[in-house]
């Protein structure tokens, strides 16, 4: 009666990533080819040999046809996953099973979304028949909830958590900068994105991810093949997955300045991977920023802070590129945007090339050699949210 | 004896100072101020209010009949009196009907209803007045809903009889004085003078009728509500009631304005909360004819509060946010059409998914898990707590007050008038909501902030319009603030 895990069974032999941006030249079938043939030359396999495929998409697309027909794919199985902003995790996870059940011995994981085609700002979920009585908050509102909630809990000044929220932008912005992939590429100061005006509680667009299209794959392969087709493997060490059952809406206990599914993602993920300290064990994480509050609580969900402690952790750089665990070091949500069936599968890569040592010098970490690193997504809202939580690593043990 | 079990008004949060048209126009809109329906109310959303604070006066009353009048209905073709049926939480063998879509309807219904055998009956009206900008409806209508429950004392049931049907009488004669084609916002009328003097005449032989009816003489009248679209035409009667020593109460005209089919139950409401036991009453209503009621005044009023859950309509003139802008107003009323929110509007609601949770959407019924107590907004099968299956019973929330635990302003959201105030509310006893706030400035709103619910429409998606609750802050008067305060001591 537990997660088992995978541990060092699966392994990941190759990654591609499409540039995040408004790809107004582009749509979710050219995206598709650009990311999977970048993945296929990384990994040195040819279409043909892998076996089966999952898609992740939120809502660029329905069934596996919207991967097999751009690429023109030959009796394949594929298969369409969504599971709200975790849909590209969702998508390797289900692919490192196949592969893990000796069902296959080449998977792909791809993810892609198409965001900037709805004539609409920000992402836009298509609506479901209802009897009309849902919130109609947007997702900036309902996690503009965590903020005040925080500094209330723990004495926090308004204005202090303000300037400390404005930081988690700050860095990730900075991270983004040094990161051509990114849609972002402005560093912006605190005082700047202080200085914007609030649209959803305190709140200012700056502290609401970016909103961009793209796409990302991976191939993954059992770990005993792995180094036949790379001598520089990422191996799984770790998928868990909670979709919460929404209580936090309708529980007066439920107090907005935690996230109980990534809380029990996270242990979860450590359990199965064996990790007992992320904070000192883990070269990096890529956390879903897709507000500036929920990095920073997501920073104690996921253990990094003691719980009360993580804005003092932030204020301290303890997160910074440079910093004892690096956060977002590819400029996070904040600079990517998140093309939602993208965004885990883009996280990945960066682990992918941090821990491989292939990430540019000017965002290479210093941490790298701690050999494991952790990529999170949640979905949903504060209260009523799917995460992810993965641990990868670039050796077996 | 049979006469009125209950009675309610409704007013809206909202004034608009007639300076405020007079500033924008040019042209004079005159002194005082109306009353003004929010974005999301209309004539069924008053009504509703006002029906809850009649009902809630007299929980063991059951009326067998809900008649719903309005000149500015939500729908033609469909019922809109069955909203109401479903928001009051009526049982499926009350008849619910509109009764008309004309100014008469109000006092048609009244008299129905006074005139019927039905243990009780529920008449609800509601009225949203406007029309183009510098309209007579706009600067001297108003926005309101009333409700009265009529029917017979009963010992058996212990329902009581505040004010007692002495007799009345109509006058009917068809001439044109004020007309408008459904769908439009524009009424049209014929010169002023033609109406006045029409209705004058038709006052005079309803009234004297209407006294004979009763077995009343002038004399032993103590206060007339007089009640129509064209003030001037009861001019005549009202000097002669002044001349007897009746009092003429205020028609509310400076502080709400005319309600159009709300003002002849919001004025009779008005004329009870007035009223000392023992008194006679009469309330003259002028449209497309003439009606009127006499009534006696039973010791069942008590005082200032007597007609209903202690929110008299002289409460709500005293409690309003009296500096609406005329902009805002004439947004909200679709006048000046304004630019939306760039976000997709809003689906239209399933009717089926609806009618499967006509409880909860209509009537703000939740669950309530016999064996934790966690209680469920919206209901559900399996408890969060313990995780028993099908062990709820239903819960009823609407009367119940709540307490803001933490909110947020969203200028992102789509809405008919944006920002959103949205807050997580706890309600006292247990229960959850995260819900929008309404009539409320996002300033004024604090964590701790005592809130009631309120029926409201959400949207309007293929003519369909959107129904469910709101919260809005408990202001000076009302039951709910009483409520909470009672769990807190218990």
């Amino acid at each position: 009666m537990a997660s088992h895990g995978i541990k060092d069974q699966v392994a990941i032999i190759g990654m591609g990533c499409t540039q995040f941006k408004e790809h107004w030249d582009r749509s979710t079938d050219d995206l598709l080819i650009d990311a999977v043939t970048d993945t296929l030359a990384s990994a040195g396999v040819e279409k043909d040999q892998v076996d089966a495929w999952w898609l992740g998409t939120a809502q660029s697309g329905m069934s596996g046809v919207t991967l097999a027909a751009p690429l023109k794919l030959q009796n394949k199985p594929v298969t369409r996953v969504e599971n709200y902003c975790a849909t590209g995790s969702e998508a390797l996870r289900q692919a490192c099973y196949a592969v893990a059940s000796g069902a296959y011995d080449i998977a792909a994981a791809v993810g892609v979304e198409k965001v900037k085609d709805s004539g609409y700002q920000g992402l836009n979920a298509f609506p479901i028949p209802t009897d009309g009585t849902q919130r109609t908050l947007t997702a900036a509102g309902m996690f503009s909830l965590v903020a005040p909630a925080y500094a209330d809990k723990y004495g926090i000044d308004p204005n202090e958590l303000r300037r400390t929220l404005a930081r988690i932008a700050s860095k990730n912005h900075s991270n983004g900068a040094k990161n051509e992939r990114a849609q972002f590429r402005r560093e912006m100061s605190v005082d700047s994105i202080c200085a914007m005006p609030a649209v959803a509680g305190m709140l200012s667009v700056f502290d609401c991810a970016g909103v961009a299209d793209g796409a990302a794959a991976a191939i993954v392969v059992r770990a005993a093949d792995a180094y036949k087709y790379t001598d520089k493997p990422i191996f799984v060490k770790a998928l868990a997955m909670v979709a919460g059952n929404g209580s936090g809406l309708a529980d007066p206990e439920f107090d907005y300045t935690h996230f109980d599914e990534c809380e029990a993602a996270g242990k979860d993920a450590y359990a199965q991977a064996g990790i007992t300290n992320p904070r000192t064990e883990l070269a990096m994480a890529e956390v879903h920023d897709c507000f500036t509050p929920t990095e920073l609580v997501l920073m104690e969900d996921l253990g990094f802070s003691a719980r009360g402690e993580a804005w003092k952790d932030v204020e301290a750089g303890a997160f910074d590129l440079h910093g004892d665990l690096p956060i977002n070091t590819d400029g996070g949500l904040k600079s990517f945007g998140h093309p939602v069936g993208a965004s885990g599968l883009r996280m990945l890569f960066e682990c992918w090339l941090q821990l491989r040592h292939e990430a540019p010098e000017e965002r290479q970490i210093d941490t790298a050699d701690r050999g494991l690193a952790l990529t999170h997504n949640l979905g949903g809202y504060p209260g009523d949210m799917v995460s992810f939580v993965g641990i990868w690593g670039n050796r077996l043990g | 004896m049979r006469g009125i079990i209950s009675a309610a008004g409704y007013l809206p949060h909202w004034r608009l100072q007639r300076e405020a048209i007079t500033q924008v126009l040019g042209s004079s809109a005159g002194k005082g101020q109306r009353s003004v329906a929010s974005y999301d109310e209309d004539s069924l959303t008053m009504a509703v209010d006002a029906g809850r604070r009649a009902l809630g006066a007299v929980p063991s009353a059951n009326p067998s009949a809900l008649w719903f009048c309005t000149t500015s209905p939500t729908y033609a073709e469909k019922t809109n009196a069955t909203i109401a049926h479903a928001a009051l939480r009526l049982g499926s063998e009350v008849i619910a009907a509109d009764a008309g879509s004309g100014l008469r309807g109000p006092a048609a219904a009244l008299r129905s209803a006074l005139h019927s055998t039905d243990p009780a009956v529920l008449v609800l009206t509601g009225d949203v007045r406007t029309g183009p900008a510098g309209s007579v409806d706009e600067k001297d209508g108003g926005d309101a809903g009333a409700a009265v429950l009529v029917g017979a004392a009963s010992a058996d049931s212990g329902v009581a009889v505040i004010a007692e049907y002495l007799g009345g009488a109509s006058a009917t004669r068809e001439f044109l004085d004020r007309w408008r084609s459904p769908g439009e916002a524009r009424t049209r009328s014929w010169e002023d003078r033609f109406g006045e003097q029409r209705y004058g005449d038709l006052a005079a032989q309803a009234w004297e009728a209407g006294l004979k009816d009763a077995g009343l003489q002038l004399d032993q009248l103590d206060k007339v509500a007089l009640v129509g679209p064209r003030p001037r035409a009861s001019a005549a009667l009202a000097k002669k009631l002044g001349a007897a020593g009746v009092e003429v109460i205020d028609s509310l005209a400076s502080s709400v304005g005319f309600t159009g089919a709300a003002h002849p139950l919001l004025m009779l409401t008005s004329l009870i909360e007035q009223s000392q036991p023992g008194q006679v009453i009469a309330l003259l209503a002028m449209a497309d004819g003439a009606d009127v009621f006499f009534f006696r005044v039973t010791d069942q009023v008590s005082g200032d509060s007597g007609t209903a859950g202690g929110v008299t309509v002289a409460d709500q003139l005293e409690d309003a946010d009296n500096t609406l802008l005329y902009s805002k107003y004439l947004a909200w009323r679709g006048v000046l059409p304004v630019q939306p929110p760039n976000r997709p509007e809003p689906a239209r609601m399933s009717a089926a998914a609806a009618e499967r949770r006509l409880d909860w959407k209509y009537g703000f019924v939740g669950s309530k898990d016999h064996e934790s107590g966690a209680l469920h907004l919206p209901p559900a099968r399996v408890s969060f707590e313990g995780g028993n299956i099908d062990d709820m019973e239903p819960a009823p929330m609407a009367d119940v007050a709540a307490t803001v635990a933490t909110f947020t302003v969203d200028s992102l959201a789509y809405s008919p008038s944006p920002p959103v105030v949205f807050a997580v509310c706890d309600f006292a006893g247990g229960g959850r909501l995260p819900v929008e706030l309404t009539d409320v400035r996002p300033a004024d709103v604090t964590i701790g902030m005592t809130v009631e619910m309120t029926f409201r429409r959400l949207n309007t998606a293929d003519e369909i319009a959107n129904y469910f609750w709101k919260a809005r802050p408990v202001r000076g008067h009302g039951t709910a603030r009483e409520q909470l305060e009672k769990t807190e001591q218990d």
